[in-house]
C-alpha cells in the first residue's frame, strides 16, 4: 500500500508551530497568539481533508503511513485512522484552536510557553489516536503528560503543584504496567510469528490466542492505565483536583480529549486484543461504570465550586461511555463513541463558560452568584444550552449518546441483566438535578452580590468560541448520522473481534 | 393538506427562531405577538384542512405517515423524524393548535408591557413545536423528544419571571421541581421504551402495535412495559405520586398555566396511554392500576381543591383531579371517552385559567379569592364566561363537560365497578362544589378588596379568546352525544376514534350487558348531585359565609391536613430530597471521596515517601561505610557460594 503522508502532516503541524514560536520574541504577545492559532487552525483544515477522504464503508485503517523505525525490535512508525480514531482526531483538532482563542485574555503571563505547550499537547493527542504501533502509541501517550503537567503546574490555581504532580504520578503509575504488558505482548508475538512486533494490526491476529488466564492479567495491565485516564470509579480523585486547578484551556482539553484516551484505549486495545478477558471483565467494569454514573452525579450535586461540579459530572458521563463499551452491542458501542464526542463538546462548553465568568469575577463559588440572567443574558442562554446538552435533552447531542448506550446495554447479551441499564438510567434524573440546581443558583433569582453589578456579557471573541460548539451540539442531536456513519463499521468490527477472535494456527497448536 | 402536516411542527419552530433570535431587537409587541400567534394560527388551519381531508377518506386510508429524514439508524434501531396523521393525532393537533392559538392571542394582551414579551412568545412557540412532535410522532423516540421538549418549555415558562418570589420559595424552585419530577417519570418512560425495543425489535408505533397483535408475549412483559410507560404518564400528567410539581407550576404566567398546565401538555400522558392502548389492553392488571391511580388522584386532588384560597391553586388541583378522570377512563378501557374529556377539558379549563388571568390582571396580581368578591359588575364578560366554564366542568347538561364526564362515569360503572363509579361521582360533586365556591367568592357577594384596587374588564384581545372558549365549552360536547340519546348514529366522536382503539377493544372484550335505563339513571343521579352541590356552595359562600369558617374550625385537623395538601411535599422532602443531599454531601463526598478514596491515594504516596525517607538514610556519603558494606557483601556472597556446594 502506498504511504499517505496526511496523518504525519497532522502530527507535525502543531509541532512545527511550537518550534516556530521559539523564534518569536516573548514581548510580541499577539504575534505568538496568532502563530499558535494559525498552526492549530491549519491542523484542523488538514484533518478535514482526512475526513473528506475517509471511506466510511470500510472498517479498515486508512491513510496509512508506515516505515521501519527501530530495526532490531521491528518497531515501526505506523499511523492510520479508522472511524473511531478519525472522530477523536477531529474532536482534538476542533477543540484546540477554540481553546487557544478562549485563552486570549485569560492567559497573560508566559504566553509563549503556554502556546508552545498547547501545540505540543495537540501533537501528542493526535499521535495517540493515530498510532498503530504500540511502541509509538506509548511514546505519544507518555509525551502528552509533559505539556499537560506544565499547563496545570504553571498556569493553574492555588494548589496547582499538588494537582499537577498527582495527575502526573497517577497516570504514570498506570502506564508503567501498560509498558510491561506491551513488552510481554511483543515477546509473545515473536513466539508465534517468529519476530518481535508491536504492530497492532498483527497483534489483533495473534493476541487473542493468548490463554485466558494470561489474557486476564494483560487486560488488567492495559485496563488499569485506561481506567485511570477515563477515570473509572474509584480511580477518579485526580480529576477534580486537576480540573479545578487547571486553567480553562487545560480543563477543556483535559475533559474534552484526554479522558477519551482512556475509553479509546479500551476500544482500541483491550477489547480486540483480549476478547476472552473482555467478556470476563465486562460485568465488573460495567458495575464500576454504573457506580460512577450515580456516584459522580450525587457528588457533583453537592459541590460548591462550579468547576468541581463539572469535573464530577465527567465521572458520571464517562461512566455511560464505559458501560456502552462493555455492553458490546452495536447500539451501545456506537453510543459510546458518539458520547465521547458529545462529552467533549458539552463539557468543553461548560468549562469554557465557567472560565468566561471566572475571568470576570475571579470566583467559582456557586454561592457568590445569583440573578445574573439579567446582567449577562447571552451567557445565561449559553449556560442553559450547554447544560441541556449535558442533561441529555432529546434534540441535542447528549441524548443520542445516552439513549444508544442505554438501549444497547438493555439488550446486551454480555451483561445479560436489566439492572445495569435501570441503575444507569437514574443518571438521567441526577444530571438534571445537579445542573439545573447549579443553574438556578447562578443565573436565576435576584442579584444579591453587589460586586456582580456591572458584569459584562460575553464579548464577540467568546461568542465566536461557543457558536461552533453549539452548532455541533445541535447537529449531532438532530442528524447524528453524519457522525455515526463514520464509526459504524469500526464499531461493528470491534464487536466482531470480541465475539469471533481470529483462529490462528497458534491456537490450534496450543489445543493440540 | 395531509402531506403538509409537518408544517404544523415547523411553523412554530420558525416562530420560535424568529422571536428568539430577533425578538429583543424587534421590540414592537404587535409584531412579535403577530408572528407568535400567526404561526400557530396557520398551523391550526393546516391541521383543520388535514382533518377535513381525512374525514372525506374511507376509514382504511385515514392513516398517513410523512417522513422527513432518518434520525437514529444504529444496529436494530431505526427511527425518523416522521409525522403521523390519523384520527387520534388529528384530534390532538386540533386541540393543541386551536386552543393554543386562542391562548397566544390572549397573551398579547396579558403580557403587554412585560420586558420579556419576546422571550415569552418564543418559549410559547417552542412549546407548540415540542407538543406537535409529541402528538404527531410515528415512533416512541420522537414522541419522547416532544415529551422532554414540552417539559423544557414548561420549565422555562414556570421560571419565566426568574427573579420573583413564589409562596415560600421562588419561581425558579418551582421550575426546577417541575423538570426534575418530570424526569423521574421520564426515567420510567425510557425503561418502557427499552423493553418495547427488546420485545418487539422496533420503536415505531405501527410496527410495535401490529406485532403486539401477532407476537406471543408473556403477560408479565406487557405488565412491565405498560407499568414503565404509566410511570412516565404520572410524571407528565401529574398523577399520584408525581403530581406535586403541578400546583407549584402556577408560578408561571397565567396563559402558561392555561396552555401547558391545563389544556395541552399535562394531557400528554393520557394521549400516550391512548396511543399505546393495545399494549395496555394486554396488561389487565396494569389497567386496573391506571384506573385506581386515576381515581385516587381525582378524589384527593378534589379534596385539596375545596379549601385552597389561591385562585390558580384551586384550578391547579382541579386540573389534577380532571386528569385523574381521564386516567380512570383509560384504566377501564374507555379510551375514546378519555380523549373526549381531554378535548372538553381543554376548552373549559383553558377558559377558567384565562378567566382567572383576567381577574388577576384586574386585581393587580392579587390571587387570594378571600380578597375578591362582587367582581361581576366590574368585569361581566369574564364573569359570564367563567360561569359557563364552571358549569361545564361541573357536568351540567348540555355543556361539554357533562357529556365527557358522564361517559367516563358510565364506563367506570359498566366496564369497572360500582365503587369506581361511586367515588367518581363523589369527586364530581366536590368538583361542582369547589368550582362554585370559587365562582361565588370571586364574582358574587360582597366586595372584600381594598380601595387601592380598581377592577376593570380586560381588553378585547383578552375577552374575545374567553368568548371563543366559552362557545366551545358549550357546544364542544355535541360531537360526543352518547348512543342513548343519539340513537342509530351512535357516538360520533367514539366512531371517529374507533379504528385506533379497535385492537385494544377486541383484547378487552367488554360486553355491553347494561341497559339504557341504568345509564340514564346514573346520569340523572350525577346531574342532580352536581346541581345540589352548586346550590350548597351558593348557600354557604353567598348566604351564610360564617358556616365555612365554623366548619373549618370545628374540623380543624381535617382542614389543616387539606390546607397543607396532606403534607406530601414535606414528606417527600424529609424522606427523599433532604436525605439524598445530606448523604451525598456528608457521606459520599466528604467521607467516601475525600477521606477513603483520595485518602488511600494520598496514603500510598505518603507511604512511599516515608519508605524512601527511611531507605535514603543508607546513602550517608561516607566512603568508608560503603567500603565496609561492599566487603561484607562479598563475604556473604562467597559464604553463600561455598555453602551451596
Amino acid at each position: 500500500m502506498e504511504n499517505n503522508f496526511l496523518l504525519t502532516y497532522l502530527i507535525l503541524l502543531p509541532l512545527i508551530g511550537a518550534f516556530a514560536l521559539l523564534f518569536i520574541s516573548q514581548e510580541k504577545a499577539s504575534a505568538i497568539r496568532f502563530t499558535g492559532l494559525t498552526f492549530s487552525a491549519l491542523t484542523f483544515v488538514v484533518s478535514l481533508f482526512v475526513y473528506f477522504g475517509f471511506d466510511h464503508s470500510s472498517p479498515d485503517f486508512q491513510f496509512i503511513h508506515k516505515f521501519e523505525w527501530i530495526k532490531g525490535l521491528n518497531v515501526y512508525y505506523f499511523v492510520g485512522v479508522d472511524g473511531l480514531s478519525l472522530l477523536l482526531v477531529l474532536l482534538t483538532t476542533f477543540l484546540t484552536p477554540l481553546t487557544l482563542i478562549s485563552s486570549w485574555s485569560s492567559i497573560e503571563h508566559k504566553i509563549k510557553e503556554f502556546t508552545f505547550f498547547m501545540l505540543l499537547l495537540e501533537t501528542g493527542m493526535i499521535g495517540v489516536f493515530v498510532s498503530l504501533d504500540l511502541f509509538l502509541f506509548y511514546i505519544f501517550w507518555e509525551a502528552m503528560l509533559i505539556p499537560m503537567y506544565f499547563i496545570i503546574g504553571i498556569w493553574g490555581g492555588k494548589e496547582r503543584i499538588y494537582a499537577a504532580i498527582k495527575f502526573f504520578l497517577y497516570t504514570m503509575f498506570g502506564s508503567l504496567l501498560m509498558l510491561v504488558a506491551i513488552v510481554w505482548l511483543a515477546v509473545f508475538a515473536s513466539g508465534s510469528l517468529g519476530y518481535f512486533t508491536t504492530d497492532i494490526t498483527q497483534l489483533y491476529q495473534v493476541a487473542p490466542t493468548i490463554t485466558r488466564d494470561i489474557q486476564l492479567w494483560m487486560f488488567l495491565a492495559f485496563g488499569l492505565s485506561f481506567a485511570i485516564k477515563v477515570p473509572l470509579f474509584p480511580l477518579h480523585t485526580w480529576l477534580p483536583d486537576a480540573h479545578v486547578q487547571a486553567p480553562t484551556a487545560g480543563s477543556v482539553i483535559l475533559a474534552g480529549v484526554l479522558l477519551k484516551m482512556g475509553t479509546y484505549g479500551l476500544l482500541r486495545f483491550n477489547l480486540p486484543l483480549f476478547p476472552d478477558a473482555s467478556l470476563y471483565f465486562a460485568p465488573f467494569f460495567s458495575i464500576l461504570a454504573v457506580i460512577g454514573i450515580i456516584y459522580g452525579a450525587l457528588v457533583a450535586m453537592v459541590q460548591t465550586d462550579m468547576k468541581k461540579l463539572v469535573a464530577y459530572s465527567s465521572v458520571s458521563h464517562l461512566g455511560f461511555v464505559v458501560l456502552g463499551i462493555f455492553a458490546m452491542t452495536q447500539e451501545s458501542v456506537q453510543g459510546a463513541v458518539i458520547q465521547m464526542i458529545n462529552h467533549g463538546l458539552s463539557t468543553g462548553a461548560l468549562f469554557l463558560l465557567v472560565g468566561v465568568i471566572y475571568e470576570r469575577t475571579h470566583t467559582r463559588e456557586i454561592a457568590d452568584y445569583g440573578g445574573i440572567a439579567k446582567l449577562v443574558p447571552f451567557f445565561a442562554f449559553s449556560l442553559m444550552f450547554a447544560s441541556l446538552s449535558s442533561i441529555g435533552l432529546p434534540g441535542l447531542n447528549g441524548f443520542v449518546g445516552e439513549f444508544l448506550i442505554l438501549i444497547g446495554s438493555f439488550r446486551s447479551g454480555v451483561l445479560n441483566s436489566w439492572w445495569f441499564t435501570v441503575f444507569a438510567a437514574t443518571g438521567v434524573i441526577f444530571a438534571a438535578v445537579y445542573l439545573l440546581w447549579m443553574y438556578q443558583r447562578v443565573v436565576f433569582g435576584e442579584v444579591k452580590n453587589p460586586s456582580l453589578n456591572g458584569l459584562k456579557d460575553m464579548n464577540a471573541r467568546e461568542i465566536f468560541v461557543m457558536i461552533p460548539i453549539f452548532i455541533f451540539i445541535l447537529w449531532i442531536g438532530i442528524y447524528p448520522s453524519t457522525f455515526l456513519k463514520v464509526s459504524e463499521k469500526t464499531s461493528a468490527k470491534i464487536i466482531h473481534q470480541v465475539f469471533n477472535p481470529v483462529q490462528t494456527a497458534e491456537k490450534l497448536i496450543n489445543k493440540r | 393538506m395531509r402531506e403538509l402536516i409537518y408544517l404544523t411542527v415547523l411553523l412554530p419552530l420558525a416562530g420560535f427562531l424568529i422571536n428568539g433570535i430577533f425578538g429583543s431587537r424587534i421590540k414592537n409587541e404587535k409584531v412579535i405577538g403577530t408572528i407568535g400567534s400567526g404561526v400557530i394560527g396557520i398551523s391550526f388551519l393546516i391541521a383543520l384542512g388535514a382533518f377535513f381531508e381525512t374525514l372525506a377518506l374511507p376509514v382504511e386510508q385515514r392513516q398517513l405517515i410523512v417522513t422527513l429524514f432518518t434520525w437514529l439508524d444504529v444496529g436494530g434501531l431505526n427511527v425518523s423524524f416522521a409525522y403521523q396523521v390519523d384520527q387520534l393525532s388529528l384530534v390532538m393537533a386540533l386541540i393543541v393548535t386551536g386552543v393554543g392559538f386562542v391562548i397566544h392571542v390572549y397573551s398579547i394582551g396579558y403580557m403587554h408591557g412585560d420586558k420579556g414579551f419576546w422571550r415569552f412568545f418564543a418559549y410559547l412557540n417552542l412549546f407548540i413545536f415540542a407538543m406537535m412532535n409529541l402528538i404527531l410522532a410515528d415512533n416512541f423516540v420522537l414522541l419522547f423528544l416532544g415529551w422532554e421538549g414540552v417539559g423544557l418549555c414548561s420549565y422555562l415558562l414556570i421560571g419565566f419571571w426568574y427573579d420573583r418570589k413564589f409562596e415560600k420559595s421562588t419561581t425558579s424552585d418551582a421550575a426546577k421541581k417541575a423538570f426534575i419530577v418530570n424526569r423521574i417519570g421520564d426515567f420510567g418512560f425510557l425503561l418502557g421504551m427499552f423493553l418495547i425495543f427488546l420485545t418487539f425489535g422496533s420503536l415505531n408505533f405501527n410496527e410495535v402495535f401490529s406485532k403486539a397483535n401477532t407476537f406471543s408475549v408473556s403477560a408479565s412483559i406487557y405488565g412491565f412495559i405498560t407499568l414503565f410507560l404509566f410511570i412516565g404518564a404520572t410524571g407528565k400528567s401529574a398523577q399520584i405520586p408525581l403530581y406535586v410539581w403541578l400546583p407549584d407550576a402556577m408560578a408561571g404566567p397565567t396563559p402558561v398555566s392555561a396552555l401547558i398546565h391545563a389544556a395541552t401538555m399535562v394531557t400528554a400522558g393520557v394521549y400516550m396511554v391512548a396511543r399505546c392502548s393495545v399494549l395496555f389492553a394486554s396488561a389487565p392488571q396494569i389497567m386496573t392500576v391506571v384506573a385506581i391511580i386515576g381515581l385516587m388522584t381525582a378524589f384527593f386532588a378534589a379534596t385539596i381543591g375545596i379549601v385552597q384560597n389561591d385562585i390558580k391553586k384551586v384550578l391547579a388541583y382541579s386540573t389534577i383531579s380532571q386528569l385523574g378522570y381521564m386516567f380512570l377512563a383509560m384504566g377501564v378501557g374507555a379510551f375514546s371517552a378519555g380523549i373526549f374529556h381531554v378535548m372538553t377539558h381543554a376548552f373549559f379549563k383553558a377558559l377558567l385559567f384565562l378567566g382567572a388571568g383576567s381577574v388577576i390582571h384586574a386585581m393587580h396580581e392579587e390571587q387570594d379569592i378571600q380578597r375578591y368578591g362582587g367582581l361581576k359588575k366590574y368585569m361581566p364578560q369574564t364573569a359570564i364566561t367563567f360561569l359557563i366554564a364552571a358549569l361545564a366542568i361541573s357536568g351540567i347538561p348540555p355543556l361539554s363537560g357533562f357529556f365527557s364526564k358522564d361517559e367516563i362515569l358510565w364506563y367506570s360503572f359498566s366496564n369497572g365497578s360500582f365503587i369506581l363509579w361511586l367515588v367518581g361521582v363523589i369527586t364530581a360533586l366536590m368538583t361542582a362544589f369547589y368550582m362554585f365556591r370559587l365562582y361565588f367568592l370571586t364574582f358574587e357577594g360582597k366586595e372584600r378588596f381594598g380601595h387601592d384596587k380598581h377592577p376593570h374588564e380586560s381588553p378585547k384581545v383578552m375577552t374575545i379568546p374567553l368568548i371563543i372558549l366559552a362557545v366551545l365549552s358549550v357546544i364542544g360536547g355535541f360531537v360526543g352525544i352518547p348512543e342513548v340519546f343519539s340513537g342509530e348514529h351512535g357516538n360520533q366522536f367514539h366512531n371517529w376514534l374507533a379504528p385506533i382503539f379497535k385492537d385494544a377493544d377486541r383484547k378487552l372484550m367488554h360486553f355491553g350487558l347494561h341497559s339504557h335505563f341504568e345509564e340514564i339513571l346514573l346520569m340523572v343521579i350525577s346531574v342532580i348531585g352536581a346541581s345540589a352541590s352548586i346550590l350548597l356552595a351558593r348557600y354557604i359562600y353567598l348566604k351564610k359565609p360564617e358556616i365555612a369558617s365554623r366548619t373549618a374550625s370545628r374540623f380543624k385537623g381535617v382542614y389543616n391536613l387539606l390546607w397543607n395538601k396532606y403534607f406530601i411535599d414535606e414528606i417527600y422532602d424529609a424522606v427523599i430530597v433532604s436525605p439524598t443531599v445530606m448523604i451525598s454531601k456528608n457521606v459520599l463526598w466528604k467521607i467516601a471521596d475525600n477521606r477513603i478514596i483520595d485518602g488511600t491515594v494520598n496514603g500510598v504516596a505518603k507511604l512511599i515517601e516515608i519508605l524512601s525517607a527511611t531507605i535514603r538514610k543508607v546513602q550517608t556519603g561516607v566512603a568508608q561505610l560503603y567500603a565496609l558494606v561492599m566487603v561484607l557483601g562479598i563475604a556473604a556472597a562467597l559464604l553463600w557460594i561455598i555453602l551451596s556446594f
